[in-house]
């Protein structure tokens, strides 16, 4: 198909979808009736296409640059005409919500997976629009992005529009009536939280997490199973992804209710320290940087004596063996700051802690110990069994030569 | 079924305190009945993980064959109810799989309720369960009646072929198939036909290829009559499809699609309908579409005989050389032995030289790499003397590329061309050019000398080998650069079974043993792997041979240390000779020592 022909006749509709948007926008009272049906018509010819195969097969959304739209010239237009048409004051859902139906906004979600990021944007805010004055379409928006979410998550890992869909969902979580109906939890349990293990989360952490913090903010009993959850799928080789996790947990420590911390301050203390080990700078700086945070020194001290024989070890070890001199300087503050918090407990943890690597040094020499004295008979059996097979083969050779 | 554990031996012995706890498991797991097992596997199958659920479902359906029409009636069919109508997806989706194992064998009343859950999945809210309704639908069909299929699967079929989700669609196209097989002509053109045209012209790409993608099968389970009628025409639509991908699709079936129409008359239907297609595509601005296409184009000439492929596919391959695309033009080379059965190669010779030129000095090279390897089927073809005219320089100048692969199938290739064309050609052409590379200033071309012998020596013979190889060969042996000098020990570890023993005993031990006192590690190690394989060979031959060279080579020779002495024999000393001799490390010792330890008392 080629991009350039029939450049006059472009110019024609490009300038009559201009001269339409303004007309709408500066005019009152030319949304009439029998309008409605043709507009929507125009724009569902207009935008509603099978988006064409990604001529690079192997698109990485950081890195490469994205296949731009070519009709881009007439479809923006087209989009700026939708969106005024939704926000004129003369807008009546009640007529509209015959043209636009299900499958219509069907086809619209369809349009997100769009690699171009510019029609993306306003397929987030039509979509927008149309959620918040259609309310007959709600249920049904929301389960149609569950299913294009739970596709992406366990069948394709390909979707482009996923960050823009959960700044909507942002939103729309936040216009929740409490208490939060069981659909919404679900989805918060299955679709959300399993959303972590995507491969491209870095494309749309920071909306995820926006939403998960939401639905804390809404309900703070959740907390539990959301922390587990993302402990469950904690990542274990990605140090890009364990640092973006990190930042989340802050992000919900930072709301967090003081009863539902002592729910979770085992099993998330016990990760935090695998973190704080880790030999991988930037992800031990993320978690170290907790301590900077004030609301959570508050919790970490009021709860400091389940927590700090769970962070002890791996401060005390990293404090001698990290290779990052900036680690091992942040260590030390956090174990200042520790020892400060309850000096007593302090104390007891570093004599046990020495007692205790004394005891594993012990054990290891028994160990080697052990395997020497079976390499030693091992090698005697063999040389007991060369000898003996010497033996039977020099009578062999004896009573053959006779 | 899990096989049991063997009870008390080695568990009771090692622990003595909590093991033979699993005593009792392990006689359990002997006793586990299929309808035991089926629990865990359903709760496994209605899990969130796609991998942990297909695992599970390949399980249930093991299972179902073990069980007796009774028990799957009993045990194994409400599973699959249950899971049917699971309220999260994944247990519904797991279900579709179950279908058609557990139809079969079902009471009438029984297949009548399965029937009746296929139906409702396959009409699902979710688009899901949908999609793994649609996917099992070919194998479902294949189970049933032939009246059900007519009266239900054709209508769940044409129903999910035109799904609003055009993954959905695409699916159906393949359930397509297996339908098409079981119905009669009559049936197909009234039940089926009409979705297919519809998926063939369907506005989403992705279905438009699957019915590419599938073409061939579809051509088969439909029969000649409506091939002719509807698939041709649809084909030449998706020929000149908008979308590159279908195109491409397409063109990889031209090949299929010609052979598998009937004889009679498919001469005249190729020449009317087909090619004035694939005369654009030559043509067309993708360059998948243009490989595709030649990758396949070539094996029409069978099908069209010797005028018509000079008259019209002639021009198309010379086009398709020239292509601007360096695929392209190797997958025209890469099947011209097609070509050569109908009409032969020269008419293509002109043409074929420049391309072949062009690609042996590409950029990239893998496609360096590709041409070589077609350059003896080449050479087979175009005959001793043009090879010699034009394309012997090219491989000699392989031998010096960049790349250490090209380097080594260049080697191959020469020894392939010496196969083909005999020794005396390789006497007068490729042997002295290749001698000559060992004073090159570039270690790595000297060493590739030594490769290339070591690759011609066999198919050059006894005579040349010695006469003319080994010298330089030996020559070699002092060069500065150590990589060269342990391959020549390498080389002449190779030759060595070429050479007769004079030549072994006189010129070739006496530099192994100087190499093998070479100060670089490699070296040595390599000198003395090729002088124990040499003593072995002249031991045949009842030469003396020193013992203490056999004993540094790491790999010594079991079977030495096991053959019974003979009286009389020195060359043969008892292992308690060799056990006090070279006693150096522990290590050392214990290899030997097991070697010497007869295999049954091994503990």
């Amino acid at each position: 198909m080629d991009s350039v022909s029939d450049l006059k006749s472009k110019e024609i509709k490009r300038a009559t979808l201009n001269e339409l948007v303004e007309y709408v926008s500066t005019n009152r009272g030319v949304i009439v009736e029998s309008a409605y049906s043709d507009i929507v018509k125009m724009i569902s010819a207009n935008i509603f296409r099978t988006l064409p195969p990604s001529d690079n097969p192997d698109f990485d959304p950081e890195e490469d640059e994205p296949t731009l739209e070519a009709s881009w010239p007439h479809i923006q237009l087209v989009y700026e005409f939708f969106l005024r048409f939704l926000e004129s004051p003369d807008f009546q859902p009640s007529i509209a919500k015959r043209y636009i139906d299900q499958k219509f906004v069907q086809q619209l979600l369809e349009l997100f997976d769009s690699e171009d990021p510019r029609e993306r944007d306003f397929l987030k805010t039509v979509l927008h629009r149309i959620y918040g004055k259609f309310l007959g379409l709600r249920a049904f928006i929301r389960k149609q992005i569950n299913n294009i979410f739970l596709r992406f998550i366990y069948e394709t890992e390909h979707f482009n529009g996923v960050a823009e869909l959960l700044e909507i969902l942002g939103s729309i979580i936040n216009g929740f009536a409490l208490p939060l109906k069981a659909e919404h939890k679900q989805f918060l349990m299955k679709v959300l939280i399993p959303m972590h293990t995507a491969k491209g989360l870095a494309l749309f952490h920071a909306q995820l997490a926006y939403c998960v913090v939401q639905f804390l903010e809404k309900d703070t009993t959740l907390t539990e199973p959301v922390i587990r959850g993302l402990l469950k799928f904690w990542p274990k080789t990605c140090s890009q992804k364990e640092v973006m996790f990190l930042g989340e947990i802050e992000e919900i420590l930072d709301v967090i209710e003081p009863t539902q911390f002592k729910k979770i301050e085992e099993p998330l203390f016990k990760q935090i320290s695998k973190c704080v080990s880790s030999s991988h700078f930037q992800v031990a700086e993320r978690a170290l940087y907790f301590w900077n945070n004030e609301y959570i020194l508050s919790l970490i001290e009021e709860n400091i004596d389940k927590i700090l024989p769970i962070m002890f070890a791996s401060l005390y070890k990293i404090s001698k063996e990290h290779w990052n001199p900036t680690i091992v300087t942040l260590v030390y503050n956090v174990l200042k700051t520790l020892m400060e918090m309850n000096g007593k407990l302090f104390e007891d943890l570093t004599s046990s802690y020495k007692a205790e690597r004394q005891r594993e040094k012990k054990k290891e020499l028994e160990r080697e110990e052990l395997w020497k004295k079976l390499e030693e008979l091992k090698l005697k059996k063999a040389l007991e069994n060369q000898n003996s097979a010497f033996n039977m083969h020099s009578i062999l050779s004896n009573t053959s030569a006779e | 079924m899990a096989g049991a554990a063997a009870p008390g031996t080695g568990l009771g012995a090692a622990g003595g305190d909590g093991d033979d706890s699993l005593y009792p498991i392990a006689v359990l797991i002997d006793e586990l009945r299929n309808e035991d097992v089926q629990p865990p596997l359903e709760s496994l199958a209605t899990v969130e993980e796609t991998v942990v659920r297909d695992r599970a479902v390949e399980s249930l359906r093991q299972i179902s064959q073990e069980h007796t029409p009774v028990a799957l009636e009993v045990h194994f069919v409400p599973l699959v109810k249950r899971l049917a109508s699971g309220d999260w997806f994944t247990s519904r989706t797991s279900a579709c799989g179950l279908f058609s194992v557990c139809y079969p064998r079902a009471s009438n009343a029984v297949k009548e309720e399965i029937r009746q859950h296929f139906r409702s999945l396959c009409s699902d809210d979710t688009p899901m369960v949908r999609r793994a309704a649609a996917s099992k639908l070919g194998e479902f069909a294949k189970v049933l009646e032939l009246d059900s299929v007519k009266s239900e699967i054709v209508p769940l079929f044409t129903n999910l072929a035109s799904d609003e989700q055009d993954s959905v669609r695409l699916l159906a196209v393949e359930a397509c198939v297996s339908i098409a097989q079981l119905l009669s002509q009559d049936d197909l053109e009234a039940l089926v036909m009409p979705t297919l045209r519809q998926a063939a012209e369907d506005k989403s790409w992705r279905v438009r290829y699957m019915v590419a993608d599938k073409f061939s099968e579809l051509q088969k389970a439909v029969g000649p009559k409506i091939t002719l009628n509807d698939l041709i025409p649809a084909f030449q639509n998706l020929l000149k499809d908008c979308e590159a991908e279908v195109r491409a699709a397409a063109a990889h079936k031209v090949k299929e699609l010609c052979e598998n129409l009937p004889i009679e008359g498919r001469e005249t239907i190729i020449m009317n309908q087909i090619l004035p297609y694939i005369k654009e595509l030559v043509s067309d601005m993708n360059q998948h579409v243009k490989s595709a296409l030649a990758s396949v184009i070539m094996g029409l000439s069978t099908i069209l005989g010797k005028e018509n492929t000079i008259e019209h596919l002639l021009p198309l391959f010379l086009a398709q050389l020239k292509d601007e695309c360096p695929e392209v033009r190797l997958n025209i080379i890469s099947n011209l032995d097609c070509v050569n059965e109908v009409i032969g190669i020269r008419q293509l010779s002109q043409s074929l030289l420049p391309a072949i030129v062009e690609l042996a000095k590409d950029a990239k090279w893998r496609v360096r790499l590709a041409i070589i390897e077609y350059m003896p089927l080449l050479a087979g073809q175009l005959g001793v003397e043009f090879f010699d005219e034009k394309l012997n320089s090219l491989c000699m100048a392989w031998l010096v590329d960049h790349v250490y692969a090209i380097r080594e199938a260049a080697t191959n290739n020469l020894m392939k061309l010496v196969q083909k064309f005999g020794t005396e050609w390789a006497q007068n052409t490729i042997v002295p050019k290749v001698l000559v590379m060992a004073d090159d200033p570039n270690y790595l071309h000297r060493m590739t000398t030594l490769f290339c012998i070591n690759a011609l020596s066999e198919a050059c013979g006894q005579e040349i080998t010695t006469k003319q190889m080994l010298p330089i060969v030996l020559k070699m042996a002092g060069d500065q650069v150590a990589n060269v000098r342990f391959n020549v020990a390498k080389s002449l570890q190779k030759i060595g079974p070429i050479l007769d023993t004079n030549a072994l005993q006189g010129e070739v031990r006496p530099v192994l043993q100087k190499l093998g006192q070479d100060e670089d590690m490699d070296v040595k190690y390599f000198a003395q792997e090729a002088i124990s394989v040499m003593a072995q060979r002249l031991r045949k031959l009842d030469l003396p041979v020193k013992d203490s060279e056999e004993l540094s080579a790491p790999r010594a020779d079991k079977n030495h240390f096991l053959s019974p002495t003979v009286p009389g024999d020195n060359t043969r000393k008892g292992p308690a000779y060799q056990l006090h001799v070279n006693t150096r490390d522990k290590l050392a010792q214990l290899e030997l020592a097991e070697r010497v330890h007869f295999p049954q008392s091994r503990d």
